[in-house]
């Protein structure tokens, strides 16, 4: 108990220095940078509160994707901030006192921290979710059975989500260039460092697998169709960095993208109607094997799971390649 | 009492100072990254409302437990992925704007604009031709 409430002090202080330096940097680049040490502090400490599905997805959105889109955008626009004049301080430093007296003030009200009998743990719910899925579902990772049985509604919205903000992304900077559009920039490559090219060569086959077992395996362990698909982007965008846009392209071509984007919504919401023609509700998938609900379920949540994973993971890719042909393309 | 909220505290904290970048700063790149900072603390409170002291991750097995509570982790796992995206069209809007105004400084923003007789025609002469998938590319910085 001393360890964790060790390591959990000095990850939060870290956490905290890194956001102050982070508001305290003028170069953009370097805040950027410390952005992804921070997303890495933040699935550690996801790690630390049990949360290992979270911590995955946030060390490969933040760490990985985020930051590569964040310093494409740099590289397009300016990378120096203007120095904040003295006026803007004040409202902000208002505005922060009067949100943070709010939430200390409230927060005599939380439970504290760890215990065990908080309303969180005394809700029924809690006991539907962790044992009761046992016999429901029967898969041991009940964060993966929440997400795709359970609220397999609220998790078709989140899909929606992603797949307009891809769209959005599209309509705002236009679809990724054509191959042959694209000028490879002649003055740097990152492929003609050896170390990084065959580094990269030999790792791109093994972020594939990883993601493809963190897609299947997402019912029994930690994992499931967000993590894998921003695994595959992670790999995707690794690679695009590397040997170039024109190369990432060939491996994954425009019109794959631009089918598997709208495929995860259509797979999720025909799924949906499958069960109501065969006699359920929305998205339950019991009647999917009527004389076996459990292995319905099974098949629900693995066919709900790879749709999250390829469309997230076109999204992901579709939006760095617009950025990034963005900046070679004029 | 402060041995049991010294967690929430801290993640107040960060998500206090994101707060901050996002009001202060006129940068709207650095807003976008306070907008980050500010998630993260919010991300991280709702997880670490559902730990419970001494457990483990909701994967059931033989022998483990306490677990903490998954509903928490399902919320916050979507929002990161959703939060990406939306990171995503802020960031694509940044550079509609620095490609027609030239600057992505709040301040610099609004002194383009008045000095432009009509901001709004200016906007929609560039962004038109190439939204929303038109052939000609790269719009151009006036």
């Amino acid at each position: 108990m001393m360890t964790f409430v060790l390591t959990n002090v000095t990850l939060l202080v870290i956490l905290i220095a890194t956001a102050i330096a982070i508001s305290r940097m003028r170069a953009l680049y370097e805040a950027t940078m410390l952005g992804a040490l921070f997303s890495l502090v933040t699935a550690s400490l996801f790690v630390l509160l049990d949360a290992v599905d979270v911590a995955f997805t946030e060390a490969a959105v933040g760490v990985g994707i985020s930051t590569v889109l964040l310093l494409g955008v740099l590289a397009l626009t300016r990378s120096r901030e203007a120095v904040t004049p003295r006026r803007r301080h004040l409202p902000a430093l208002i505005a922060v006192l009067l949100a943070g007296g709010a939430l200390g003030y409230a927060s005599q009200d939380l439970p504290a921290f760890g215990a065990a009998d908080s309303p969180v743990f005394s809700h029924p719910i809690t006991g539907t979710y962790l044992h009761q899925s046992q016999e429901d579902i029967g898969i041991p990772n009940t964060v993966t059975a929440v997400l795709a049985s359970y609220r397999g509604l609220d998790t078709l919205g989140e899909l929606v989500v992603v797949f307009t903000a891809g769209l959005a992304v599209l309509s705002l900077v236009g679809p990724p260039a054509r191959p042959e559009e694209t000028m490879p920039r002649a003055d740097f490559h990152l492929a003609d460092y050896r170390i990084i090219r065959i580094i990269s060569g030999i790792l791109m086959p093994f972020i594939l697998l990883f993601a493809l077992y963190v897609l299947f395996h997402g019912e029994y362990g930690p994992g499931g169709g967000f993590q894998a698909g921003v695994i595959f982007a992670a790999g995707f965008v690794l690679y695009g960095l590397v040997f170039g846009l024109d190369k990432a392209q060939r491996v994954v071509p425009r019109v794959a993208l631009r089918i598997l984007v709208s495929l995860g919504p259509l797979v999720f919401i025909g799924l949906g109607l499958a069960t109501m023609l065969l006699g359920g509700q929305f998205l339950d998938f019991d009647v999917l094997d009527p004389n076996h609900p459990e292995e319905g379920q099974h098949l629900g949540i693995l066919l709900v799971e790879t749709a999250i994973g390829f469309t997230v993971a076109a999204v992901m890719t579709t939006v760095f390649f617009s950025f990034a042909s963005r900046g070679v393309s004029r | 009492m402060i041995a049991g909220l010294y967690v929430y505290w801290a993640l107040f904290a960060v998500m206090l100072i994101g707060l901050y970048v996002v009001i202060s700063h006129g940068n709207l790149v650095k807003k976008l990254l306070g907008l980050t900072v500010f998630q993260v603390g919010v991300f991280l409170f709702f997880i670490s409302v559902g730990k419970v002291a001494g457990g483990s991750a909701p994967i059931i097995a033989e022998g483990a437990g306490p677990y903490s509570h998954p509903l928490p982790q399902v919320l916050i796992l979507t929002a990161i992925v959703v939060g990406v995206a939306t990171l995503a069209v802020g960031l694509a809007l940044a550079v509609r704007i620095f490609e027609s105004y030239g600057t992505v400084e709040e301040d610099e923003l609004e002194r383009v604009a008045d000095e432009q007789p009509e901001p709004n025609g200016a906007f929609g002469a560039q962004c038109v031709p190439n939204a929303p998938f038109g052939s000609e590319r790269g719009g151009g910085r006036s």
